[in-house]
């Protein structure tokens, strides 16, 4: 039975869950709306910077995820960066479809390049407050989750405030509104499209440290994000920030009510549920200009 | 076609034909089986993905489909499996027209379309966890019982030359898409669906008919997966890993053109015989399996990055420079 206490405790976890996965949509509907690419590679991305994330961890170094936040996203910037400048710029020939099939392309290799390197075994972090328990009302909820919901919200409005306030921002903007008249006023376009794929991935590098106190990571950890962050930019609106931060909390909830109405297995099915209905029904989402 | 490529296909057809009696070992023609089977599939991506140009990231979904219903049908209907072969293709067809006009009304396109492909492949993924019909994450074990009636065969010969019609089949129909004024409709939606309109082209439905033909073909195929091996569960019939192997082997052949599943198939099974091999001689490597599918992806984006049509595409080219020379 649903009763109102289970009810509510399912809306407080959704909405913890909703906040990393706003973290993942913000990326994503960030390289979007600049790039106007379908950036496949998300999840496997997502995945690489949390095995990042483990390996830090892990005996020689002993950093805590929290600690290693800053470091991962550098890190995670520099390589999306390079990725842009290497890779996906110059193939896509600025084709819808062929950046979805590089990006796939891309997420095969990295898969498969993890599950090479570091079997298909799942990794799970220790830290001593993960059992750590607070208790919302009649809901409990574990500590890392509530901080990963704090942070995930704090980054988002930083990097809200990016983009308002500085003049890389309003660069980045002026790309995803006119890429021609950006270029013609003489903003490195280029550059600022590599750099916004940067920022994309940065936000992932964050999202691997706050979810690895909770979470775990194998080869495949990805896949379950891909579908979770399309359906949450589809939901919000391609490419706007609003929508993912809504969209992402949303999506969170249904996720938990789903599991706790229709249980585990099928519980599952309300995310692409979500997805298709939105494509069908609503293609430009909460938030989205027309198309 | 021109004439040096209907000789083309004629040759690879006889040799096709030929290939069990040559090489007569079980794993030689388990190879020959997987090869044919994943051209035939890459076709079925083809037509919808290479000729009309309608991308999907979820083609498996057709195949699962096709899969769980002869499976159903025989074992908990008694259904005699050759009929049953029937009902999973109209019902690979029928889930072609149902994606199809959902996602073509609502004006999906390019990457939306894929994505939709994929969220329906994944509700089916779930759908067959959870309910009872399919013995949920399971799977449903198909009873031993080799005889021709029963589609099932002592001789994995059988399943060879059966998969090899399915794929001369699959080749006419691709054949065809190039020379009727369906496929020509098809190849002006996909170079530029809003001129075909113009034109007088209804693209909607065009379009849909040309993915329930895809689905229908894609479905039977399912049925002959099970039929061989007697297994089916979720993740074989709705997982990403066929998704990707269809779109890969037309991708690398040659997206839209006849021949390009096969030889993609083909040239993707030597890689990856290849690398398992060169890999399982490295010092201390055990599963080498991931190493061809990086070789994959490698090849996936060298060849939307140099040959959009694929190695089809290197042949004409070559051919188009011999014959200004």
């Amino acid at each position: 039975m649903l009763t109102p206490e289970i009810l509510f405790a399912g809306v407080i976890n959704g909405l913890m869950a909703g906040g990393i996965y706003v973290l993942v949509a913000v990326g994503l509907t960030l390289i979007y709306g600049v790039l106007h690419i379908v950036n496949f590679a998300h999840g496997s991305l997502l995945m690489l910077a949390m095995y990042s994330v483990f390996f830090l961890w892990r005996k020689p170094l002993g950093l805590d995820p929290y600690v290693s936040l800053p470091f991962v996203t550098a890190g995670a910037f520099a390589f999306g960066y390079l990725l842009y400048r290497s890779l996906i710029g110059h193939f896509s020939h600025g084709k819808d479809e062929n950046i979805l099939l590089i990006t796939l392309g891309l997420s095969i290799i990295i898969d498969n390049a993890t599950l090479f390197f570091f079997t298909g075994d799942t990794q799970t972090i220790d830290v001593a407050y993960a059992g750590h328990m607070i208790s919302l009302g009649p809901a409990v909820v574990a500590l890392p989750k509530l901080v990963s919901f704090g942070a995930a919200l704090l980054i988002c409005l930083l990097l809200g405030l990016f983009m308002t306030r500085t003049d890389m921002g309003k660069a980045i903007r002026a790309v995803a509104k006119e890429r021609q008249g950006a270029r013609l006023v003489g903003i490195d376009v280029e550059g600022v499209m590599a750099i916004s794929y940067g920022i994309g991935i940065a936000c992932l590098g964050a999202a691997a440290c706050l979810l690895m106190p909770t979470f775990y990571v194998s080869p495949t950890s990805g896949h379950a994000f891909v579908l979770i962050a399309f359906t949450i930019v589809a939901l919000g609106g391609m490419g706007s920030f609003k929508g993912a931060l809504l969209g992402g909390l949303i999506i969170g909830v249904v996720e938990s009510i789903g599991g706790l109405w229709l249980g585990e297995q099928l519980g599952q099915i309300g995310i692409p549920l979500v997805f298709i209905l939105i494509l069908l029904l609503r293609p430009t989402g909460l938030f989205g200009a027309a198309r | 076609m021109t004439r040096r490529g209907l000789t083309l296909t004629g040759l690879s057809v006889l040799v096709l034909i030929a290939y069990p009696w040559v090489f007569s070992s079980n794993y030689a023609i388990n190879l020959g089986f997987l090869v044919l089977f994943a051209a035939y599939l890459g076709q079925t991506w083809n037509i919808a993905g290479g000729f009309a140009g309608q991308t999907s990231f979820g083609h498996v979904v057709f195949f699962g489909v096709g899969a769980y219903v002869s499976t159903i049908l025989q074992t908990a209907y008694g259904v005699n499996p050759w009929i049953a072969w029937l009902f999973a293709a109209l019902g690979g067809a029928l889930l072609g027209w149902i994606v199809g006009v959902l996602s073509y009304r609502a004006g999906l396109k390019g990457a939306y379309f894929a994505l939709i492909t994929l969220a329906v492949a994944e509700v089916g993924r779930i759908v067959a966890n959870s309910v009872p019909i399919t013995k949920g994450g399971l799977g449903i074990l198909l009873q031993a019982d080799p005889r021709p009636a029963n589609f099932q065969f002592r001789d994995p010969v059988w399943f060879y030359y059966i998969v090899l019609a399915l794929c001369l089949l699959s080749l006419l129909t691709a054949w065809q898409l190039t020379r009727t004024r369906f496929g020509a409709r098809l190849a002006a939606i996909r170079e530029n669906e809003d001129a075909a309109q113009a034109l007088g082209i209804d693209s909607l439905r065009e379009k849909v008919k040309c993915l329930t033909l895809s689905g229908g073909l894609c479905g039977a195929g399912g049925t002959v997966y099970v039929q061989k091996y007697l297994y089916i569960d979720p993740s074989i019939a709705f997982g990403v890993d066929k998704s990707v192997e269809m779109l890969l082997v037309s991708m690398i052949g040659g997206a839209g053109t006849v021949l390009g599943p096969l030889i993609g198939s083909g040239l993707l099974h030597v890689v990856g015989e290849v690398t398992r091999d060169l890999g399982n001689m490295l010092p201390g490597v055990s599963n080498a399996q991931p190493l061809s599918l990086i070789v994959y992806g490698a090849l996936l984006i060298a060849i939307v990055a140099w040959l959009p049509d694929g190695l089809m595409g290197l042949f004409r080219k070559r051919r188009k420079e011999a014959r200004r020379a």
